[in-house]
């Protein structure tokens, strides 16, 4: 439920590995973070996109290592099976969503590359988001 | 105990407890948000700054992350423009944050507020969750929102190949993490951002092939009183042009994009002319590319102002925009705009915005010398804006350049015969009607990109001028980012509003 003192400290806790700060989000997952914090701005990351191994730069988000690699696409639409990568860049379009470490729908443009990540193709619908299922939203 | 990430006040309020909101929430931290904050804040009042950016900055101060060893704010932060403004602010920002007075919580995007007697209730997520969903509440008295802008496009056979992107993306993934998109790029559109995408680009080692400009430079010609206000603006132009000179970069006027070409990727762009009346002729030669960089201009972000219900306008370069009064107060008791939602015009109007919000909404004087200073600071710059925007329109017969089956909404993969048949065979003639009819601009990315083009098809299939109702049907987003259903569940019963429905959905 709406417990907000749980989720006040779900964050505060949580937080280093979720937002601010790169370096910390890597540190706190142990080694890898601390392999990178040694080979400073080297392409010490690499990341596993579709079983094929990609390096990348610390503070890349996975879709500018993606697209440094020349991976331009790694999404098919829905409806007329068509690639897709970056678009907006910023987090607004969604067309760049993939799944990372399994978790699906993720924007590659905002996600930060982190060594060892898995990347694999989200197929976008499998996943149904709010706003989809509550008819009500779009009447408001 | 200090939290590692989020600086400021060390002890968590529990944001739910009326009784110790926030004086001031700020949302977004770029130009406009940043200035918004301190000054707020200087002005003894207790500020929260939430922003969807992991740095501070905006799109305006995009920077790499801090090297190894180093922390964010240490003056090692290089920005491409007005660094030392931007250094000033992160100063301030870090003091009142050191003092306790400011909370300071990056990576969070705001995708609800709502507004009731206490104040205004402000629900986050982080933009980088864990496993489980997380929705964040705050409370704060006063509200200032600077949620800026959004590269704004025009379809175009061809655009949705990968390869082609927003030009501020592109400009994006160079500044905030040095990836080329893109070895020979084509940059096009219309504005003075167009050179300075191109100018950074090539400066990064791409090979700009050309910048094709919609407009023509001699619009600017009957402006020049409003140019002379901002000298600054014109000294920042001439150094994008010199530095396109400098690496050859083919200047075209009147030359827009005709069509994109490739298989699975960008191979190549054909270019048209405008004639006079804005409409294009036969697509030219193939030029072969990698990168095409598309910007419009910029479409403010609206969808937290609309939630509040806050009154708009039409601005000159036709984007619905906030109406605020000369203390940046939108007609909602207790809310404030600055920066681009009140009108595009660029960082250094945001910061004067932004720091006349913050005096407003900390109840400092607004009457004294340097409010007077900022109000013609601001009134110098919406000149200027206002005469940009005259010069650089969207071309009056962009539609013509859209085939049958060009998508219109990338998202949900409407095309432009569809959005046509909405109107000829169903008689929608405005766009929210068209909207329901074809589901353009209802995938995820809720109309931030196809919105603009939505609404010009509109109303240009009802054979008239687009309206702010137009605009505001595509530009209202019920949620302003997608969140999951557990998000929404944490919501609860209380708020009322997304009833049982969603949350059953989600269960069920
Ligand atoms: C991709 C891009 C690149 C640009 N590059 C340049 C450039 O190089 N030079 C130039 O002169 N102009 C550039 N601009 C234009 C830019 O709009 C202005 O220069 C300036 O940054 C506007 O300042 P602002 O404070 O109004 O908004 P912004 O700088 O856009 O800052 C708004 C902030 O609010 C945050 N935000 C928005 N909505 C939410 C939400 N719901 N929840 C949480 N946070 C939110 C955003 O993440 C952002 O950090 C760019 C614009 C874009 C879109
Ligand atoms: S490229 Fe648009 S959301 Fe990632």
């Amino acid at each position: 439920m709406n417990d907000d003192r749980r989720t006040g400290d779900h964050s505060r806790t949580d937080d280093a590995s979720r937002t601010g700060d790169h370096s910390r989000a890597h540190g706190d997952r142990g080694a890898h973070g601390d392999r990178r914090a040694e080979e400073e701005g080297a392409r010490s990351l690499t990341l596993h996109f579709e079983g094929r191994a990609l390096p990348a730069r610390p503070g890349q988000t996975v879709g500018g290592a993606l697209v440094a690699a020349g991976v331009t696409a790694w999404r098919t639409t829905r409806g007329r099976g068509r690639p897709r990568g970056l678009f907006c860049g910023i987090g607004l379009c969604f067309d760049c969503l993939l799944t990372v470490d399994g978790r699906p729908d993720r924007r590659a443009c905002l996600e930060p590359a982190v060594d060892g990540m898995r990347l694999t193709v989200t197929n976008p619908g499998e996943h149904p988001r709010a706003d989809e299922e509550a008819p009500d939203a779009d009447a408001r | 105990m200090p939290t590692p990430v989020e600086s400021g006040t060390s002890e968590l309020r529990d944001p739910r407890d009326p009784r110790d909101p926030f004086d001031v929430a700020v949302v977004g931290a770029g130009p406009a948000g940043l200035a918004a904050a301190v000054t707020a804040a200087a002005g003894g009042r207790s500020v929260l700054l939430l922003d969807a950016g992991e740095r501070p900055g905006g799109q305006f101060w995009r920077h790499p992350p801090p090297a190894p060893g180093s922390a964010e704010g240490e003056d090692t932060v290089r920005v491409h423009h007005d660094g030392a403004r931007f250094a000033a602010l992160r100063r301030a920002l870090a003091h009142h944050v050191a003092r306790g007075r400011l909370t300071h919580r990056p990576g969070h995007q705001v995708w609800l507020v709502t507004r009731d007697e206490d104040g205004f209730l402000i629900e986050s997520t982080p933009v980088h969750p864990g496993t489980a969903p997380v929705t964040r509440r705050a409370r704060a008295r006063a509200l200032i929102l600077c949620p800026g802008a959004a590269d704004r496009q025009l379809p175009v056979p061809g655009w949705t190949l990968p390869g082609v992107m927003a030009a501020g993306g592109a400009q994006a993934l160079w500044q905030g993490q040095r990836a080329l998109a893109g070895r020979r790029v084509l940059v096009a559109g219309t504005g003075p951002f167009l050179l300075s995408v191109a100018g950074g680009l090539a400066e990064a080692g791409a090979r700009v092939v050309g910048v094709w400009e919609a407009g023509s430079p001699r619009a600017w010609a009957s402006r020049l009183p409003a140019v002379a206000r901002v000298p600054a603006k014109a000294v920042e132009g001439l150094g994008h042009v010199a530095t396109l000179a400098r690496h050859r970069v083919p200047y075209l006027t009147r030359t827009v994009v005709r069509e994109v070409l490739g298989e699975d990727r960008v191979r190549a762009a054909r270019p048209a002319r405008l004639d006079a009346a804005g409409r294009p002729g036969p697509a030219g030669d193939e030029v072969p590319v990698d990168l095409v960089a598309l910007g419009w201009g910029f479409t403010p972000s609206l969808e937290l102002p609309l939630q509040l219900g806050a009154a708009t306008r039409l601005d000159a370069d036709g984007s619905l925009v906030v109406t605020v009064d000369d203390e940046q107060r939108a007609d909602i008791p207790g809310l404030w705009v600055a920066g681009e939602a009140t009108g595009v015009g660029g960082a250094a109007l945001g910061v004067a915005e932004g720091t006349l919000a913050g005096l407003s909404a900390a109840g400092r004087p607004t009457e004294g010398r340097a409010a007077r200073r900022l109000r013609a600071r601001i009134a110098a710059h919406r000149a200027f804006a206002r005469a940009m925007h005259l010069a650089h329109p969207v071309p009056a017969g962009w539609s013509d350049w859209l085939r049958d089956d060009t998508v219109v909404c990338r998202c949900e993969e409407v095309d432009a015969a569809t959005v046509r048949a909405a109107h000829d065979t169903l008689g929608a003639d405005d766009a929210r009607t068209v909207k329901m009819l074809t589901r353009c601009g209802m995938g995820w990315c809720q109309g931030r990109v196809c919105g603009l083009a939505t609404a010009l098809l509109a109303s240009h299939h009802a054979g008239r001028a687009p309206t702010e109702a137009d605009l505001a049907a595509t530009a209202a987003r019920p949620l302003a980012f997608p969140v999951t259903l557990g998000e929404l569940a944490e919501l609860g019963d209380e708020e009322g509003g997304f009833g049982g429905d969603a949350v059953g959905a989600g269960e069920g």
